[in-house]
């Protein structure tokens, strides 16, 4: 006899597994929040403010309340209940019993002092678009109607626009007890600053430079941009009043942190609260945040004891979503002329809007913490100041902080490789932190896990055939076009946590159960958005089990069915939500183990886990089925001595440390002399995730990443005017790129596990947008190098490129 | 109600007789009183092309479409595109060719395939990409949908 009575299973681990996403995805049978209806639902709609800044002096309701199909409007005050609340349309004293003492301000995850964000502003609006009121209505399209009838008076206050203007306080202050508008009024990082004290000693900084043979100063902007997820947001709420019990659906990254944030905020216990991430249409950050439509759709379901449902329209997407970046720095780089980094000074301002969002505070510090990029610098000094504009508040957006330090850095490395007439790639050569350096400490405090640049570096150069790729470029040149390449390089900071990094924990949880016929349902913490997670984490199951990978089921998103879990951000998925499975995994499978060596007489340690058999090594005919031992476990008799029925096993995974992939990105750009138009020509990206579990899933990461990044730096741009008035409220005039705007990305990658999970996966969901965003304005320096041209800041707008060009660049 | 209109529309070969609202927009008539939830909104000025269907045969974004509009039309939505429970050629390229992440542009992002190839069956990449520039995807940047694209021309060539 031989094992061919069994199908051989190929192993899942590092194939290019297509997605068990899909089929629901491409027949149009997948549900996201827009897609739920429930018996009675009412709609919300939100009035929001049209002012950048303005105290509300009257809101007149009365016409919107007379409208058929209203159900009730609350202003701030309403759901503060505080005195001079506006009458909703129905039974107002069940409302104003119901809402008790009103909803608090909301919660932040930062340990920084914040000024009270409420849900619906009940006085003061700080920025076009932050809501004023609510409507509830029978159908969406009555609700808009009543918003848009909703008539309110501000009082119009001096708009603060301009974050260096405001942190001299002008034109004027806009919260109480922050005075000059600063959020974070300094915060001083890297060398010579004691963390635990915060005291500075500047004198190895001031020697750095004192040294230094060429000094590279720049102030450069990585500019506001919106996330843009496709779906926009939205939440379904259902408070059962006979159970007491809340269920909320939310287009949201991390359904436990919701749990969690609206029983606090309602008054409930954790136990009381249900939270949902059905599909959802994208993240990019911007659903990490808990925000107050999702608080104000809770609270009005309890008290209206309804369903009720919001949905964003993309307009309110632009106003109320989050924005990401908006850094200003002012970069000092010191050097030898032999290309050998000194020090690096960046003083950063952060531009974070009106209020502190979730997470808004610490992004940029990620920035400073990333300051040293893949570079062994041996003084480094930051200091960020954080300012309220009367914009709409920023927070986590792909990358997080840590595009923002590359871009900063690898900038300035181009500028330093020009200055000095070397070429880019070896200046940062000459700087890698080299590979036996390993875990390398930086300047900022940041614990690199694994990494050899060098050989990434090498590899992205052969890619990109740079000598021949230099001599193309010369060859157009001489053809009178311009043309230019660029590169860069970077490392980040992903696999968010450990605990002590996150203010929500920073482990993932998992459970894995075997049921009783031999299928395996699992389920994970890390609650995805398209990252794909239902096909990596079975590819793992599978060859975990010897199973088929139709027999397992990864559940998320539900906190009902997934006990415990933080979410998917910071490209953690897989570094931790991967090895939390992993472990539950093992325990089951060791469990599953022990019930088969009592079923076969053998010891469980020889046992092997293969072709849907477990079987002793070498012996592969005489096991038993996968399924037989399941059920055996489930009906053990004779049960074996010291050991529980049953094959379900959960497991916490707390990393010890962050993961640091890195990579380097490379491509080539032409200007049209007559117009100013940029477009990329060839794009090459080398990255290193470490292990990678499918690499069909990997690329697509990637791809998407470098598009964002490319979007940034070519095209995309939240502007406002000085009345503080959103100018780029719709794709009518926010340029998010199309697919003729990419040329064909080249990828490869390189492998350098890290230690910190025993996966060896790094990470790859934010790469795309850190290496991309500076190679492209490295590229177009290069390209108008005959002009002189030291710096530009993104977006490279034709415009700004032409002005350049025939010499009419503004100062 | 006397405001309301009475529209004959074909959806994915079957026909309803409705009474609608004038301002109704198509994408809400298909999603919210036909229950036919792939076509999805992801704007409110026509740009993103999530809400893409076939209107008589041509793509077409159906919230910038009055459900009146469509009276008497024929319509095709991601759900009316397999034949005999097999994924059409377009869909089967997605799958394979890993043209989706996210899936909220996908049914849009897919009808707009399905119109460019019935226009150009051999399209270059070049054209490919033109094709559905009217469609964002944020996901993706792109590349693995014109792969699937390519796929789906040489599949639908025989």
């Amino acid at each position: 006899m031989t094992t061919m009575e069994r199908p051989v299973l190929p192993k899942l681990i590092g194939a290019r597994v297509k997605r068990r996403e899909d089929p629901r995805l491409i027949r149009g049978r997948a549900t996201y929040v827009d897609d739920i209806k429930l018996p009675g639902m009412l709609h919300l709609a939100f009035k929001r403010s049209d002012v950048a800044h303005g105290r509300i002096t009257r809101i007149d309701t009365s016409a919107a309340e007379a409208m058929p199909g209203v159900v009730a409007i609350f202003t701030g005050r309403d759901l503060m209940a505080l005195p001079g609340a506006t009458r909703p349309v129905g039974a107002r004293g069940t409302y104003a019993a119901k809402i008790g003492a009103g909803l608090p301000p909301m919660p932040i995850g930062t340990p920084f002092p914040s000024p009270a964000h409420y849900a619906i502003a009940p006085e003061v609006a700080r920025y076009v678009g932050e809501p004023v009121a609510v409507v509830v209505a029978e159908d969406r399209y009555l609700a808009r109607d009543a918003a848009d009838a909703i008539v309110v008076e501000y009082e119009e206050l001096p708009a603060v626009v301009d974050p260096e203007l405001a942190m001299q306080g002008q034109p004027t202050v806009i919260h109480e007890g922050f005075p000059n508008n600063l959020a974070l009024p300094y915060v001083p990082m890297g060398t010579g600053v004691d963390p635990a004290t915060g005291a500075v000693d500047n004198s190895a900084i001031d020697r750095a430079f004192a040294e230094a043979e060429v000094v590279i100063s720049q102030r450069m902007v990585n500019h506001r941009v919106a996330p843009n997820a496709m779906e926009p947001r939205g939440v379904v709420a259902h408070w059962d009043a006979g159970k007491e019990f809340l269920t909320i659906w939310s287009a949201t990254q991390n359904p436990h942190i919701l749990k969690s944030m609206v029983a606090a905020v309602l008054g409930l216990g954790e136990h009381q609260v249900r939270a949902i991430a059905p599909e959802v249409g994208g993240g990019f950050g911007c659903k990490i945040n808990i925000y107050g439509e999702e608080y104000v759709a809770a609270a009005l379901s309890r008290i209206l004891e309804r369903p009720v449902k919001w949905i964003e329209d993309r307009s309110e997407a632009f106003m109320a979503t989050i924005h990401g970046r908006d850094l200003i720095c002012y970069l000092d780089l010191a050097a030898r002329r032999d290309g050998r980094i000194l020090g690096v000074k960046m003083r950063l301002i952060a531009d974070i809007g009106a209020y502190n969002m979730l997470l808004t505070a610490a992004i940029p510090t990620l920035t400073m913490l990333m300051a040293s990029g893949t570079y062994d610098i041996p003084a480094i000094r930051c200091e960020l100041t954080e300012v309220f504009t009367n914009k709409t508040p920023t927070d986590a957006y792909r990358g997080a902080g840590r595009p923002e330090a590359t871009y900063f850095l690898e900038r300035g490395i181009d500028m330093l490789a020009r200055e000095l007439g070397l070429d880019p790639a070896e200046v940062r050569r000459r700087n890698f932190i080299p590979k036996e350096k390993f875990p390398f400490t930086t300047q900022t405090g940041a614990v690199y896990d694994s990494g050899d640049y060098e050989k990434a570096l090498n590899r992205a150069l052969e890619l990109a055939k740079w000598d021949e790729l230099i001599a193309e470029r010369d060859r157009m040149r001489a053809e009178g076009r311009l043309v230019g390449v660029g590169m860069a390089f970077y490392v980040e900071v992903c696999g968010l946590g450990p605990s002590s990094s996150l203010p929500t924990g920073g482990w993932e949880h998992a459970s894995v159960t075997v049921e009783r016929d031999g299928r395996i349902r699992a389920t994970t913490g890390a609650s995805p958005h398209g990252q794909g997670n239902e096909t990596t984490f079975a590819q793992m199951l599978a060859d975990l089990f010897g199973v088929p990978i139709e027999h397992i089921t990864i559940e998320h998103g539900d906190t009902a069915v997934v006990r415990q879990g933080i979410g998917t951000f910071g490209s953690r998925s897989q570094a931790v939500g991967g090895a939390a499975l992993m472990m539950a995994g093992e325990k089951v499978r060791k469990k599953m183990a022990k019930f088969a060596a009592a079923l076969m007489d053998a010891n469980e340690e020889d046992l092997v886990f293969e072709n849907g058999m477990i079987y002793v090594k070498g012996s592969p005919t005489t096991g038993k089925s996968f399924a037989e031992v399941a059920r055996y476990a489930y009906i053990p008799v004779p049960l074996p001595p010291g050991l529980e029925p049953g094959l379900s096993e959960e497991a916490f995974f707390e990393p010890p440390n962050n993961t640091y992939p890195f990579g380097a990105h490379i491509c080539m750009l032409e200007i049209d002399r007559e117009t100013g138009e940029p477009r990329l020509l060839k794009f090459f990206a080398v990255d290193d995730c470490g292990n990678v579990i499918n690499p069909l899933i990997v690329e697509g990461q990637v791809h998407g990443g470098l598009a964002q990044g490319i979007g940034q730096a070519l095209f995309e741009e939240v502007v406002y005017g000085p009345d503080g008035q959103l100018l780029t409220g719709s794709f009518m005039d926010y340029a998010l790129p199309r697919a003729t705007d990419f040329p064909w990305f080249e990828l490869d990658r390189t492998v350098t596990p890290t230690p910190v999970n025993p996966l060896g996966a790094k990470g790859v969901g934010e790469a795309g947008t850190l290496g991309s965003t500076p190679a492209v304005v490295n590229a177009a320096v290069d390209a108008l190098a005959e002009f002189g041209v030291k710096h530009i800041d993104m977006p490279l707008r034709p415009e700004k490129l032409w002005r350049i060009i025939h010499g009419r660049a503004q100062a | 109600m006397s405001d309301l209109v009475p529209i004959s529309i074909t959806v994915n070969g079957r026909k309803y007789e409705l009474e609608v609202e004038p301002r109704l927009l198509l994408v809400h008539l298909l999603r919210e009183k036909l229950l036919l939830t792939g076509t999805h909104v992801g704007c409110d000025t026509s740009q993103c092309g999530a809400c893409t269907v076939l209107l008589d045969g041509r793509s077409a974004k159906s919230c910038t479409v009055f459900a009146v509009q469509a009276d008497g039309s024929e319509v095709v939505t991601i759900e009316g595109l397999e034949r005999d429970g097999q994924l059409h050629p377009v869909q089967e390229g997605f799958w394979e060719e890993h043209g989706l992440q996210c899936g909220y542009c996908t049914p849009g992002m897919i009808l707009s395939v399905v119109d460019l190839l019935n226009e150009n069956p051999n399209p270059s990449e070049a054209e490919i990409r033109a094709g559905i520039a009217g469609n964002f995807c944020r996901c993706t940047g792109y590349q693995h949908i014109v792969k699937a694209a390519q796929y789906a021309a040489q599949r639908l060539r025989g």
